[in-house]
């Protein structure tokens, strides 16, 4: 997923707010022209290599802009126009928003009954390691070790469920499975992370809750919908917040996999984005779809803003 | 969602209280207590399903290509063998793809670290003229996710013929808002009159930030630093774009290109996948305190 990105970010809303705060230690005083040397270095390359391309995309998105030799004039809104009447955008967008439901669901709700279960046990190193572990790994390994676990005739997944009397089943060639496969493949890999972010809130959740709660003969289970679960709330909105963003920005294990067939079922549109700029080398038509992709991330970050804007008050 | 979840600093991070069951973990009856169990039992079933792709791939590598091909069973017939990993280390370009992904990563981490903690630090200590429209628009770039920037990017590579060079890899993933924003809460935190000494004895800015604030600083650095490492060694797409000349591939994009040419070569497959998992078992095996811990504090370093 996600992972692949080079980088990103812990929530934006929060970020901005802070943003606006000045830093207790800054001594007030005259204006000290000298900081520009310190976050000169950073300014200059986070001009040329982001603020820059953002604006080069933009305008590529108004031009017929392509390496086949085609014009590189402007051609107003016709990429718009034609992104908006072209089925397959519309398919990848909705593949996308579709990965983001099926996968987000599971890697919150799995990630915080893991580390509900992980906090009761002893042995926490080596939950984290097995959890944990396959988040290190790069979207590449995790696409191989996948693709062999779900081949038809020689993989584990068949095996297994062939001893339960199951025909084989052609994971990542069905339409009707090779979401859902790849949904697994996702969850497997990433939900360490959340589960992290989970089983370190429950720690810091004070004992005292839990004697109190004991001692009033509450179940173990009866503690956990009572006090950890309405206690972890803001790491729960934490990380959907997180996870939606990651999981809208989807392509590696997807292209690896299934290379977002059958038949386009699974081609999220990051994958659209690279095979119009990059087998098609239509880089004008790319950039528009890119700006559509971006409005999205943007409209949903405004939203999750909003919520949790009002929430805090 | 509260900011503090976020951005807490080492500083407030707890020392882990010993938990709970530690204390009550072996006088016998409650450790027996049903749910316990109950536990305990469902968590050995998911950590197995959770390790078995894992012993699966590794099993398989181990395999003679024919007895890979004939059946899953776990024990192949012929017997266990050394021979995928030979041969995907002596013919193939993985310990070529190995270094790459090595030179450039470690290349991308000390230029990232560097220009982010200067800039934490200008930002954190130094009232500049612009300074808080200019962080402003740092922190809103948070939002641009790096896929959108891929056509662009490819196309300013191009003007600047660094299409096929290390410094196109490198270059685009250097800029890290998130670990400026993350440097920058840990600055302010550090009380000011530790500095205030040195700036008596005439000390530059520089020589205060060089001498006074980053040997305070070390864990975050590091925990930075693993985290832009981990990223910049797993990162795919920008490397696949920007390189087509094989013997520039990192590591994940040379496995993706020759991942058909292995064809039905199972064994083969997996042994190059192990050895590419390999150096990230390791970093998490010696850092695994620091990176759980980043995560828990910051909840940042990847997704």
């Amino acid at each position: 997923m996600s992972t692949t990105t080079a980088m990103t970010t812990p929530a934006e809303g929060g970020a901005v707010r802070e943003a606006a705060a000045e830093p207790q230690s800054l001594r007030a005083g005259k204006k000290d022209w000298r900081g520009w040397l310190f976050v000169g270095p950073f300014v200059v390359l986070f001009a040329l290599f982001l603020v820059w391309p953002m604006i080069h995309g933009l305008y590529l998105s108004f031009t017929g802009e392509s390496l086949t030799g085609a014009n590189g004039q402007l051609i107003g809104f016709d990429n718009y126009a034609e992104a908006f009447s072209d089925p397959v955008m519309w398919h990848s967008l909705w593949n996308t928003v579709w990965f983001t439901v099926l996968s987000t669901i599971p890697l919150v709700v799995v990630a915080l009954g893991l580390a509900l279960l992980v906090h009761q046990v002893p042995g926490q190193w080596f939950w984290r390691l097995s959890f944990f572990m396959p988040y290190l790994l790069a979207s590449t390994v995790v696409a191989q070790f996948w693709i062999w676990m779900y081949n038809p005739q020689l993989g584990l997944v068949n095996d297994f469920l062939g001893n339960f009397g199951v025909e084989p089943i052609a994971w990542l060639q069905d339409e009707s499975w090779a979401m859902i496969s790849v949904v697994v493949t996702t969850l497997w890999w990433t939900i360490g992370f959340n589960f992290l972010l989970y089983l370190a809130a429950i720690q810091n959740i004070p004992e005292q809750q839990f004697e109190a709660a004991a001692l009033d003969g509450a179940s173990r289970i009866k503690q956990a919908f009572r006090i950890t679960i309405p206690q972890l709330w803001p790491t729960t909105v934490l990380v959907l917040i997180l996870q939606v963003l990651a999981s809208l920005k989807v392509f590696d294990q997807i292209y690896m996999m299934t290379n977002g067939g059958p038949a386009g079922a699974t081609r999220p549109i990051v994958q659209y984005v690279f095979e119009v700029g990059f087998t098609g080398y239509r880089f004008g038509y790319a950039s528009a779809i890119s700006y559509i992709f971006f409005a999205l991330i943007v409209l949903v970050s405004l939203v999750q803003f909003r919520i949790t804007n009002r929430r805090n008050g | 969602m509260s900011t503090s979840t976020l951005t807490r600093g080492d500083r407030q991070a707890p020392a882990r209280k010993p938990s709970r069951l530690r204390e009550s973990l072996f006088p016998g009856e409650r450790m027996l207590a049903p749910s316990r169990l109950l536990a305990l039992v469902l968590l050995i079933v998911l950590a197995l399903a959770w390790i078995v792709p894992f012993l699966w791939a590794f099993a398989t590598s181990l395999k003679s290509e024919a007895s890979a091909a004939a059946s899953a069973s776990w024990i192949p017939e012929d017997g266990f063998r050394w021979d995928a990993y030979s041969s995907v280390l002596s013919e193939g370009n993985i310990p070529l793809w190995a270094w790459n992904s090595l030179f450039t990563s470690t290349v991308i981490t000390l230029i990232t670290v560097a220009i982010s903690a200067l800039a934490a630090y200008g930002f954190s200590r130094i009232d500049f003229q612009g300074r808080r429209w200019l962080f402003f628009v740092i922190i809103a770039s948070l939002v641009i996710p790096p896929q959108v920037l891929i056509v662009p990017l490819f196309y300013q590579m191009l003007t600047l013929h660094l299409v096929d060079t290390y410094w196109g890899i490198i270059l685009p993933q250097v800029i890290a808002p998130a670990m400026v924003f993350i440097l920058k809460k840990f600055f302010d935190q550090v009380p000011i009159e530790l500095e205030d000494a040195a700036r008596i004895d005439g000390a530059s800015r520089f020589r205060i930030f060089w001498s006074v604030v980053l040997p305070l600083s070390r864990p975050i650095l590091a925990a930075v630093s693993i985290f832009v490492f981990i990223a910049a060694w797993n990162n795919f797409l920008w490397p696949f774009i920007v390189t087509s000349d094989s013997s520039l591939m990192t590591l994940p994009v040379g496995l993706q290109t020759v991942k058909s040419a292995y064809g039905l070569q199972y064994a083969q497959n997996m042994a190059s996948a192990m050895l590419a998992a390999l150096p990230l078992i390791i970093v998490f095996l010696f850092f695994q305190r620091q990176i759980v811990k980043g995560i828990s504090t910051t909840g940042f370093g990847g997704q």
